[in-house]
């Protein structure tokens, strides 16, 4: 049962101007129908490949991915991409970008009647129904945002990939959005994943948060089961210590096991911040 | 104390420029109109001067006024021709009506008119054959750059070609055209003059550079998010095309245009002086043959004539630009 999506063993070497670079290696991953995947990492990792990979826009060098019994060969709507700055198409209406990929998905299966309608149902889930007329360019940030995921969800995916969807959001924005997505995640129990940066989202959202190593070659580091119950509360998950606990191991994770590759080649160079990383380190050992 | 040492005339100006919204207007007004207008004035101012001047063989090098004068005598000769030519269709009817009355089956037949090409007549020629080489060129370029942004395979084939193409000046293209089109164009009843083709393809030749390769670039520059939503939608090859290809390259489709308008205007003349194929550039020769006094200010009234035809062109490109671009906030210049 526990693999309607199944990643395995996929590696990627890409061929840069200065010899092959192997971005990914070994990644193995099975996630269950109607699972919410986050997918956490330092910058640079390679969480946007993977995602890639699974969409079909990549091919991997090696290994395969497996959704619901088919092998992924090329891009379909089956796997709607949330592109991280919206992708829409600027010379489109909301309606109308919604409505590109509906006309195609469903071009034998629905009347003109009844695209417009699960347009327009579409529109209404994630709160954009008040503009369907507008440019993209006559909506905000997050409208656009909001637009971008009736997009992918208008296609009835298998799996939603999302790449960073709120990051280039203000954090009240990011909140609002993540709400919408939590009451939409309720409703249609789609199968997600989804790149973020933000470890407080990949608790609030996630069924399972899967933590990736450093490249170059990188690969999984840790899986990190969330069971809080749902529906999740953000104000009272504040307060409650699992959250917190989990929190800590996501943030443990990232910043003692998997050193920012950035914050390494400081250290390297600095002999004054090595000096500080071991006096906080001895602070440490004290307080434990 | 600067204050009070303002002149009056100093103290209004600073009072209307300063932040006044009606003030700003007129500001705005005098930066769109005044300066341009200004910049002609002295323009003429300076080649009036500079031409007093000049001495040549001809007479003297004209200046604004001579232009004008000429201009004025350009159309008085046009409008001459075209009362000769309708006094000759006239004559001929009437005789042809007398002959009739005589006899009923008399065979009538009225014979071209095949008087000298106005100045007019000739701007009208080299209009119609610049639109002519520039749609061929326009037709054959804009798939051509669709087709070589799309794919890089064929980009790579293809550039070459062009890239050795594109400086070949077209005096360089005419010979060769010219035996071309009278060794294939042999028509019982032709259509167009061979001279009028010849200019066309020497023009159409010019033109496709410029289009296919801003083409190519604005293709091959879209957004790599967007051709992945239109891989991830599955648009077929077409709808790819029309959806989210031609949009996003509009831009640079339409400067290629521009350019490509503008070097076939630039290239006829050319061709038309060295062919003598009829239109603005062959008047130009025609009058320097001529070596009359009034040919240099008949000439210079072509040159003028020739940068305002040039320019309002390029308006009429931006006009369409703006028609078809879905990005209407865009500066265009
Ligand atoms: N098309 C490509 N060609 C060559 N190298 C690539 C390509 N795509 C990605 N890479 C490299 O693979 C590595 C992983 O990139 P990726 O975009 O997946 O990182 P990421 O984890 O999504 O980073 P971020 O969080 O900054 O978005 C990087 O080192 C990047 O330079
Ligand atoms: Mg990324």
């Amino acid at each position: 049962m526990n693999n309607y999506l199944d990643i395995s063993g996929v590696g990627i070497e890409f061929n840069t101007e200065s010899g092959p670079f192997r971005a990914l290696q070994n990644i193995n991953l099975k996630i269950d129908k109607g699972e919410f995947i986050s997918l956490i990492g330092h910058s640079g990792c390679g969480k946007s490949t993977v995602l890639n990979i699974v969409a079909g826009l990549y091919h991997a060098t090696e290994g395969g991915v497996i959704l619901d019994g088919k092998e992924v060969d090329q891009p379909g709507p089956d796997r709607a991409v949330v592109f991280q700055n919206h992708a829409l198409l600027p010379w489109l209406t909301v309606y109308e970008n919604v409505g590109i990929g509906v006309k195609e998905v469903f071009r034998k299966s629905k009347t003109r009647a009844e695209m417009r309608e699960w347009i327009e149902h579409n529109l209404e889930l994630v709160h954009m129904d008040h503009a369907l007329h507008k440019l993209p360019s006559e909506i905000s940030g997050g409208m656009k945002q909001r637009v971008g995921i009736a997009r992918a969800l208008a296609m009835q995916p298998k799996v939603l990939l999302m790449d960073e969807p709120f990051g280039a959001l203000d954090a009240l924005t990011r909140a609002h959005l993540q709400d919408s997505l939590m009451e939409i995640q309720s409703d249609l129990n789609n199968t997600v994943i989804m790149i973020t940066h933000d470890v407080d989202e990949a608790v609030l959202l996630s069924d399972r948060i899967v933590m990736m190593s450093n490249g170059p070659a990188a690969t999984i580091g840790e899986i990190l089961e969330v069971d809080l119950p749902r529906p999740r509360e953000r104000l009272a998950l504040a307060e409650n210590a699992h959250y917190n606990h989990l929190r800590q191991q996501v943030l443990r994770f990232l910043y003692e096991k998997q050193k920012n590759p950035a914050d390494r080649q400081k250290r390297g160079f600095s002999a004054t911040s090595d000096k500080a990383s071991e006096v906080s380190k001895l602070k440490r050992d004290e307080a434990a | 104390m600067s204050e009070v040492a303002l002149s009056p005339r100093w103290a209004f100006w600073k009072g209307r420029a300063s932040g006044v919204p009606a003030g700003a207007r007129l500001m705005k007004q005098v930066k769109n109109i005044g300066l341009p207008f200004a910049g002609i004035i002295v323009f003429l101012i300076f080649w009036q001067g500079t031409a007093n001047n000049i001495n040549t063989s001809l007479g003297q090098f004209p200046g604004p006024v001579q232009v004008w004068e000429q201009s004025v005598n350009l159309y008085a000769e046009h409008k001459r021709e075209r009362e000769k030519e309708e006094a000759f269709y006239q004559r001929q009817e009437d005789r042809n009506a007398k002959k009739l009355e005589k006899n009923p089956d008399a065979k009538v037949k009225i014979r071209d008119y095949t008087g000298k090409a106005t100045f007019f007549d000739q701007i009208v020629t080299s209009l119609y054959t610049v639109a002519f080489g520039f749609a061929i060129a326009a037709v054959i370029a804009v798939p051509l750059g669709i087709v070589c942004g799309l794919s890089d395979t064929l980009y790579r084939a293809i550039n070459p070609v062009i890239q050795i193409f594109k400086p070949v000046s077209p005096l360089a293209w005419l010979p060769l055209v010219t035996m071309v089109v009278s060794a294939l164009y042999v028509a019982e009843n032709p259509m167009f003059e061979k001279s009028f083709l010849n200019s066309a393809f020497t023009v159409a030749l010019c033109c496709l550079w410029p289009t296919v390769i801003n083409t190519t670039v604005g293709v091959a520059g879209i957004d790599r998010d967007l051709v992945n939503v239109s891989r991830v939608i599955r648009l077929p090859a077409i709808k790819h095309v029309q959806k989210i290809v031609l949009p996003s390259a509009v831009p640079m489709i339409f400067t290629g245009l521009r350019l490509s308008l503008a070097t076939g205007w630039m290239v006829l003349i050319a061709a038309e002086m060295l062919a003598q194929n009829p239109g603005l550039g062959k008047f130009i020769w025609d009058e320097f043959q001529n070596g009359s006094s009034d040919s240099l200010g008949r000439i210079m009234v072509a040159v003028v004539t020739i940068g305002l035809i040039g320019f309002i062109l390029d308006k009429l490109m931006l006009m369409i630009q703006r028609k078809v671009s879905w990005d209407k906030s865009a500066v265009l210049r």
